[in-house]
């Protein structure tokens, strides 16, 4: 037994050599036409080898870790407890989520004006994983190309202002109807494919979409992007130093208080709250309304569900609908904010991004998502030393919560019942 | 007489990237076909094979070895080795803890994997594209017309023929030795070639380490026809040979290679005839197409559902 863990450690020991060496030890420098190889530095090389002597040392010794590891106290205090009353679970649930809103409400003029911009991109990615949780936690589709529905309604409203002069308010509505609309046209004819198939349809749509925007140049302005997208106004007030628009006053004048620019970002830090506020009520609500439990009901068995009446195609197509209108209604939120987009922030990485939260958060609870959009935005925000580090950081991350914890932070619990058996 | 040459040209470029897909793609389909995962790493292990190459090439060519053949072997095997080293530790490491857990779990994970592999390359051998040098040079011109000349090139014909040999010497390992038929007990039915005394974790392991051999040996030779490598370089290589899995019906090895040879040549007729920007969105297009009619890709098997 132990020559064979010790045969087994040698093994990963080289196994790490062979992976390591070659990409991290030796590089490739371009000069001109031609490239030379260099050897890594010194310290480089001497790291490759501890970690072969590291993944040794843990492979050979294994049996006594994982029994140091047993005797470890418990990481989750509550491991061992009774799960709460679900109605206690529920009512907790709603109180959390309350104080949250109250704590969001009072937190821009607190804090510094970088921080709340960052809360508003949080708000946005909540929007975004509350929309896509409708769809890949509640319904069960894997949807791989959600930034597709993003980028429709980021477009709609930019293009409309550089083409209309349309106002915030009045694209908010179009933009999420416009990305509800392609995610009916979408998912009309792909809806009846299995899982993964679906997936790489959809990623495919996602590509698709970003192409276009990208070469369709006389519209959208290519990779160039389009800018001077306007900001919101609060019943015709502006919250620049000049009024741009015509019959629109100033909102530093209208209240006699000195400029600051702090405003306007308060400002939209506050719509974007309310926003993600509604939204989660509305989904809130649809997930009691009969649909919401179609919704889940076609997840958990499609056969039972469709042999008690329920419409597959209607009751997925109200799901893809739905989270794609929600998606575009955050990504007129993202044009306003930003001032200025590109096809640059509509890549696959962000819909992967939305899928980790949304996974993250525990598939279908609300709480749970809104958690996980919070960490997963903010974390890599805090880890900007380590700027180079940060994606490759991400990508372990993602990896070893899946394999840690796959459930999520908070799974969804249904309210249930549980049958004694009679013996 | 011109249109015909054109189109021959067309041709003769779309196969020889989508017999490149092909190899890629089979990675994903056998994957899929035994654990039903969609392994997203893939692209950036045929990447990793791709930057090994080129590492093992400047080496040689550093040390002054002259003799083409033997670079190109060299080369070879460097980048098989690596890769498959890769491919059987992130299987090891990201989706073996996650098997058989929700759908949803491995492919967060494998998302993750990519995003990990891709940076690691970029830390280590930084952003910016590195030119290939195109060892093998020339090929024959035919057909004239005075205006446009066909060609093939030396470089096209080493990728069909090694395509060749790796698709055959593939099926013949399939279909002849004792792991190939695991592999293919495996896929039908997991839990039960498991009873019958099938070790499936090596069995799968072993699927890790074919994938990611065949796209290595895609990385050697397509970062030679294109001429450059960076670490984004697997992302969209990877993305089309993915879409050329489903096209042919995942799960499938012979529809792997058709789902690439079509892919190939639709995309090239795309940047022949239309314009080059538009070939993704052709492919992708055609893929939703053709899911629409057979929803299961053009081999795949129908599903039945069972009460």
């Amino acid at each position: 037994m132990a020559s064979n863990n010790y045969r087994h450690a040698v093994f990963c020991a080289i196994v790490t050599l062979i992976i390591s060496f070659p990409i991290l030890g030796l590089n490739l420098e371009a000069q001109g036409v031609n490239i030379t190889l260099t050897g890594a530095k010194t310290s480089t090389i001497v790291a490759i080898f501890l970690a072969a002597g590291a993944v040794f040392v843990f492979q050979a010794f294994r049996d006594s870790f994982s029994g140091l590891l047993g005797k470890l106290p418990k990481l989750n205090p509550l491991a061992d407890k009774e799960p709460m009353e679900q109605s206690k679970r529920v009512k907790l649930e709603s109180w959390i989520l309350t104080g949250i809103v109250v704590l969001a409400l009072f937190w821009p003029f607190v804090v510094s004006r970088g921080s709340v911009d960052l809360a508003t991109l949080v708000l946005i990615y909540i929007m975004l994983a509350l929309g896509l949780n409708v769809v890949v936690g509640l319904a069960g589709l894997l949807d791989l190309g959600y930034v597709a529905f993003y980028a429709v309604g980021a477009y709609t409203f930019a293009l409309l202002s550089q083409y209309t002069g349309i106002s915030f308010w009045m694209a908010l509505p179009l933009g999420a109807l416009l990305a509800g609309t392609f995610g009916l046209l979408l998912g009309f004819p792909v809806l009846r494919l299995r899982g993964d198939y679906l997936a790489i349809v959809t990623l495919g749509f996602g590509e698709i979409i970003r192409i276009l925007l990208n070469n369709w140049t006389s519209l959208t302005g290519g990779p160039n992007g389009i800018g001077g997208i306007p900001e919101p106004t609060l019943f015709g007030m502006e919250f620049g130093r000049r009024v741009k628009g015509e019959g629109n006053t100033s909102f530093h004048e209208t209240f006699g208080i000195a400029y600051s620019g702090e405003h306007k970002v308060i400002f939209l830090y506050l719509i974007a709250l309310v926003l993600a506020v509604i939204t989660a009520l509305i989904i809130r609500r649809f997930m009691r309304m009969p649909v919401g439990r179609a919704w889940e009901a076609l997840r958990e068995d499609e056969i039972a569900a469709r042999s008690l009446g329920l419409s597959r195609t209607a009751v997925k197509l109200s799901a893809f609908t739905i989270g794609a209108f929600f998606a575009g209604f955050a990504g007129t939120v993202f044009a306003s904010k930003q001032g200025f987009i590109s096809p640059e922030s509509f890549v696959f990485l962000e819909s992967a991004i939305i899928l980790a939260i949304v996974v993250l958060g525990g598939m279908g609870s609300q709480l749970g998502v809104i958690l996980a959009a919070i960490a997963v935005t903010i974390l890599p925000e805090l880890a900007r030393e380590f700027s180079e580090y940060r994606m490759l950081i991400f990508g372990a991350a993602m990896v070893l919560m899946m394999v840690w914890r796959p459930q999520g932070l908070l799974p969804m619990r249904r309210i249930h019942i549980k049958l004694n058996r009679q013996e | 007489m011109q249109d015909l040459l054109y189109f021959s040209q067309q041709l003769i470029n779309g196969l020889t990237i989508g017999s490149a897909y092909a190899l890629i793609a089979i990675g994903y389909t056998m994957v899929y076909g035994i654990i039903g995962m969609i392994n997203f790493a893939h692209g950036e292990i045929y990447m990793i094979g791709a930057y090994t190459a080129l590492i093992a090439i400047t080496g040689l060519t550093a040390l002054g070895l002259a003799w083409l053949p033997l670079i190109l072997i060299v080369a070879l095997v460097c980048a098989i080795i690596v890769s498959s080293t890769m491919g059987w530790a992130v299987e090891r490491v990201a989706y073996r803890p996650v098997r058989g857990r929700h759908r949803l779990i491995p492919l967060i994970s494998a998302i993750g994997m990519s995003i990990f592999l891709q940076n690691y390359v970029h830390l280590a051998q930084g952003s910016r594209n590195i030119g290939f040098p195109l060892l093998i040079e020339g090929g024959f011109k035919f057909g004239s017309d005075g205006h446009f000349e066909m060609s093939l090139s030396y470089m096209q014909i080493t990728i069909f023929v090694t395509t060749l040999i790796c698709m055959t010497v593939l099926s013949l390992f399939i279909s002849r030795s004792r792991t190939g038929r695991a592999c293919r007990a495996v896929s039908q039915d997991l839990g039960m070639a498991s009873l019958l005394g099938i070790d499936t974790n090596r069995i799968i392991s072993a699927t890790f380490i074919i994938g990611a051999a065949l796209a290595a040996v895609a990385g050697l030779l397509l970062g030679m026809y294109y001429g450059s490598v960076d670490p984004l370089f697997g992302f969209i290589a990877g993305l089309k040979a993915f879409t050329a899995a489903v096209l042919g019906g995942i799960g499938s090895i012979p529809g792997a290679m058709l789902g690439g040879l079509i892919l190939g040549v639709s995309e090239s007729m795309t940047s022949g005839y239309l314009s080059g920007e538009y070939k993704d969105v052709v492919s992708f297009g055609l893929l939703i197409l053709i899911l629409l009619f057979k929803p299961t890709g053009l081999l795949g098997k129908p599903e039945v559902e069972k009460i």
